[in-house]
């Protein structure tokens, strides 16, 4: 592992130890508020601060599980090199695809 | 009697069992030579100091990796009073108990393990004051003697075999403390190549196992924050 992705797991580390703390969070509020998909969505729309905490968030699982991923599939698979690194830079662009299309879908809804 | 289970060829191979009398103050060590020479002289293992100056007894002990010089049986013994002898994790086994440590000193070659003076020679003798940081950091490591323990504890050396290990790692921190070296560019740049430091786990078993008590994890954390910081743009 380079010394830059090495930094990168452990920054998007950082910020996702604040980003999961703030989405367990909202998750335990809205639950015990009795809140309905619908009032949540009325919140969420058009909320800035919620998509943009959401945006970071997403950045953050997209830059953090693929590394982590491609270290535990080094050390317990015999798969290496060019092929692993395109895979899971395609793993990681999908998970920014899907977690931003949901982001957006939250804010416009 | 005590009973001794002793692992008989190559990488596949089977234990054979044999019987040593027990006698006061008896090492591992001992064991092995008492069936060498009076049970089977076909036995291959090796020694030479036989008081842990040299490191080349180590041996896995009942499963753990340890100089068998400097390990009495009755503190190696198990519930079961069986001694089981293998030898070392993650080397290729030439024989019985004797691995083959050539991959594990390539390695520190691949770490750039060796003092590096540079193209020109100084004028007179370095000094290098016994308290300044970088000293007392490169002593800390400085008495490995590539026994090979910590290798053979290292569970990412298992999975990933060309990780450098952390002897090599800790040798290469050991050199970038040392203020006469000129070679640290070309250092940092293998040991943060994609088998280098940045693999280690921090389990710890390397320092738990360190028969001299050495902490080749913290020269691996140091080496982290040292390449981290070069590839910042802070070069040391």
């Amino acid at each position: 592992m380079s010394p830059v992705l090495f930094l990168a797991q452990r920054l998007s580390a950082a910020v996702l130890a604040f980003a999961v703390t703030a989405h367990l969070a909202t998750i335990i509020y809205a639950a015990r508020a009795g809140m309905t998909a619908a009032d949540v969505l009325a919140r969420t729309h058009g909320n800035v601060a919620f998509f943009i905490l959401y945006v970071v968030f997403v950045a953050a699982v997209a830059v953090h599980a693929p590394i982590g991923l491609r270290n535990v599939l080094r050390e317990w698979t015999p798969w290496r090199g060019r092929s692993l690194d395109v895979a899971l830079a395609a793993f990681a662009l999908i998970l920014l695809a899907l977690g931003l299309r949901a982001t957006v879908a939250v804010f416009v809804a | 009697m005590l009973a001794v289970e002793v692992w008989r060829g190559g990488a596949s191979g089977r234990f054979q069992t044999f019987h040593v009398a027990r006698s006061a103050n008896q090492t591992v060590l001992d064991v092995v030579t008492n069936i060498q020479r009076e049970q089977d002289a076909t036995l291959a293992y090796r020694f030479a100091c036989r008081v842990g100056m040299c490191g080349s007894c180590a041996m896995t002990v009942n499963g753990r990796p340890r100089w068998t010089c400097r390990t009495r049986v009755a503190a190696a013994l198990g519930a079961d009073a069986t001694l089981r002898l293998e030898p070392l994790r993650n080397f290729p086994v030439v024989r019985d108990l004797a691995v083959d440590m050539r991959a594990f000193f390539e390695k520190w070659r691949a770490a750039k393990g060796q003092f590096e003076p540079g193209p020109e020679l100084p004028d007179d003798f370095a000094v290098v004051a016994p308290a300044s940081p970088q000293r007392q950091t490169a002593d800390a490591g400085i008495e490995c003697i590539g026994c090979g323990i910590c290798y053979a504890a290292c569970d990412v050396v298992a999975w990933e075999p060309d990780y450098l290990g952390p002897a090599a790692l800790n040798r290469a921190w050991t050199l970038v403390n040392d203020v006469r070296d000129r070679g640290n560019a070309a250092r940092l740049d293998a040991v943060s190549a994609g088998s280098g430091c940045h693999l280690c786990h921090t389990h710890m078993s390397c320092t738990t196992f360190c028969p001299k008590g050495l902490a080749p994890t913290y020269a691996i954390a140091g080496l982290k924050r040292t390449t981290l910081a070069r590839a910042l743009g802070k070069p040391r």
